[in-house]
């Protein structure tokens, strides 16, 4: 293609963006809402994602000492506990610290339950070589006298990894919905800027023009729908995202859970909304021309 | 130039508008299809320039065989059969310039040629000084001298004109006739088909006459044939 033809089917679909006026802005926002609720979604997913991911990878197992243990008792099982094969490290923890973190991530209320009242065990939190030893080690832990309960991340992993599976599918369907609407939307915008201009499309016919000529506008006409709808919901999230990240993030100091940091994952995320507009507007364009291109 | 050989055209509503029909055109000829109304002189002149594609038979036009040919090459057919309407088909929001030089563009003509090219054609059709009009300032003559002037603007070696005089009175009817006549001089083909036994009958050229889908008569210097 002539580079004076680009210039001319860009020039002629932002004429006919402007001249649609109000039918332009109604599918941009279509598309800017249905965007939005799928790049929410999206980054939903991903944290969760991340955060099972971050569970996963946890090599801790809370071993919480009986309450009627004697201090001579815990110590006798911190060691024991030293031993066993493929731990790493053993850390003890009274429950006075343990209250401090509630305290820390969930607030003052809960210095309600500050001495006597505290419900919490003192704990040992064993740290094996690796992962997947977790399992083994708190089963082993859990055999031992004076171990109330030994609870290890990857079983809370799993029941997260489930829980996604079925969101994942669910929301599936629904964003494929969404972008269906969206297509259908930005066809039917398309098919009006056709239909106002079909003498035109009959004459490039009839003296010569190759119907990707005439195509070509309509194609770009219905892209830049769709990266403008993109652009706003992009925006949006980002703003959304930052804010809500920093308020987030305060919640897993000191933990090993962290939400996936804004550079570069909004980079990415606006990047694949701002791929998906611009596809769905194109697609949308193509079904609506495609009977008036017949023959 | 144009070959058809037992050309038939059924539509799906089962009506036949050309029955075995074949005819062949030679380049630089000027061509009258007269017959009723109803009678297929359109879906005749539609299958020239593949708007109507047969169901038997088969045409050549030019280098190009019509019922082989993809679809993709149609543009390059259309390139080739310059075609004109009772009804102009200008576009209102252009000038008669603009008019003649969109049909241009959209096969990607450089610039500089159109702009020659456009006030060559115009120059031809007598139009010069009406070149920064609209067409709704034109009167119907003057729109169906624009709408030639586009039709052979790319230079095809066919022109074909769907009863170019229909909506004109008889002055201008013989303008556009002396148009046609000096297209036709200069080696293109015309095509054209009419109602107009008047100029039939005084401008001898061969003619066609269509019945129920078929060439009745193909008659050199002929006349029209039918009551006024």
């Amino acid at each position: 293609m002539k580079l004076r033809t680009i210039g001319r089917h860009i020039k002629e679909s932002f004429k006919s963006l402007f001249r649609n006026g109000w039918m332009s802005v109604a599918a941009v926002s279509a598309v800017a809402v249905t965007l939005l609720l799928v790049g929410s979604f999206i980054a939903m997913l991903m944290n969760v994602n991340k955060l099972a991911s971050d569970v996963e990878n946890d090599v801790s197992v809370r071993v919480y000492i009986d309450l009627a243990a004697s201090e001579d008792e815990q110590k006798q099982l911190g060691e024991q506990l030293e031993k066993l094969d493929k731990v790493d490290s053993v850390e003890y923890r009274t429950r006075e610290q343990e209250l401090k973190q509630v305290v820390g991530t969930y607030g003052d209320e809960f210095n309600l339950f500050k001495g006597d009242d505290n419900p919490l065990h003192n704990v040992y939190i064993v740290n094996t070589t690796q992962p997947e030893f977790t399992k083994k080690v708190a089963a082993e832990a859990e055999k031992m006298e004076f171990v109330s309960q030994a609870n290890y991340g990857g079983a809370e992993a799993d029941a997260l990894f489930d829980t996604m599976k079925t969101v994942r599918n669910v929301g599936g369907i629904i964003i494929i919905t969404l972008i269906l609407t969206a297509v259908f939307l930005i066809s039917n915008t398309i098919r009006i800027t056709i239909f106002s201009r079909r003498t035109e499309i009959e004459i490039m016919k009839l003296v010569g023009a190759t119907n990707w000529f005439i195509r070509w506008p309509f194609v770009i006409e219905g892209a830049l729908i769709g990266l403008i709808g993109a652009a706003i919901p992009v925006a949006i999230l980002s703003i959304v995202y930052v804010y809500g990240f920093d308020a987030i993030s305060n919640y897993f100091v000191g933990t090993y859970f962290s939400l996936l940091t804004p550079s570069p994952f909004l980079y990415q995320l606006g990047g694949l909304m701002l791929g998906i507009g611009v596809v769905i507007g194109a697609i949308g364009s193509l079904l609506s021309i495609r009977r008036f291109l017949k023959i | 130039m144009i070959e058809m050989l037992n050309v038939s055209k059924k539509y799906s509503n089962g009506i036949t508008a050309v029955n075995d029909l074949s005819v062949r055109i030679e380049q630089g000829e000027f061509i009258y299809v007269v017959g009723p109304s109803g009678a297929g002189k359109s879906t005749f002149i539609k299958m020239i320039y593949r708007e109507e594609l047969p169901t038997k038979g088969t045409i050549k036009v030019g280098d190009f065989d019509l019922m082989k040919m993809k679809n993709k090459n149609i543009p390059f057919l259309r390139r080739q059969v310059g075609v004109v309407f009772q009804d102009f088909k200008l576009l209102p929001r252009l000038t008669v310039y603009e008019n003649i030089a969109y049909a241009m563009e959209v096969i990607e003509k450089n610039p500089k040629a159109i702009n020659k090219r456009v006030l060559e054609v115009l120059d031809l059709v007598n139009l010069k000084h009406k070149i920064r009009m609209f067409p709704n300032e034109l009167s119907g003559g003057e729109q169906q001298r624009i709408a030639i002037a586009r039709a052979i603007a790319n230079t095809p070696r066919v022109l074909i004109a769907d009863e170019p005089t229909g909506n004109l009175d008889p002055d201008t009817t013989w303008e556009i006739m002396n148009i046609l006549e000096e297209i036709n001089n200069q080696g293109t083909t015309v095509i054209m088909a009419t109602h107009n036994s008047v100029i039939v009958n005084k401008v001898r050229h061969r003619v066609l006459a269509i019945e129920n889908g078929r060439i009745v008569r193909d008659q050199q210097e002929g006349e029209y044939g039918y009551e006024a």
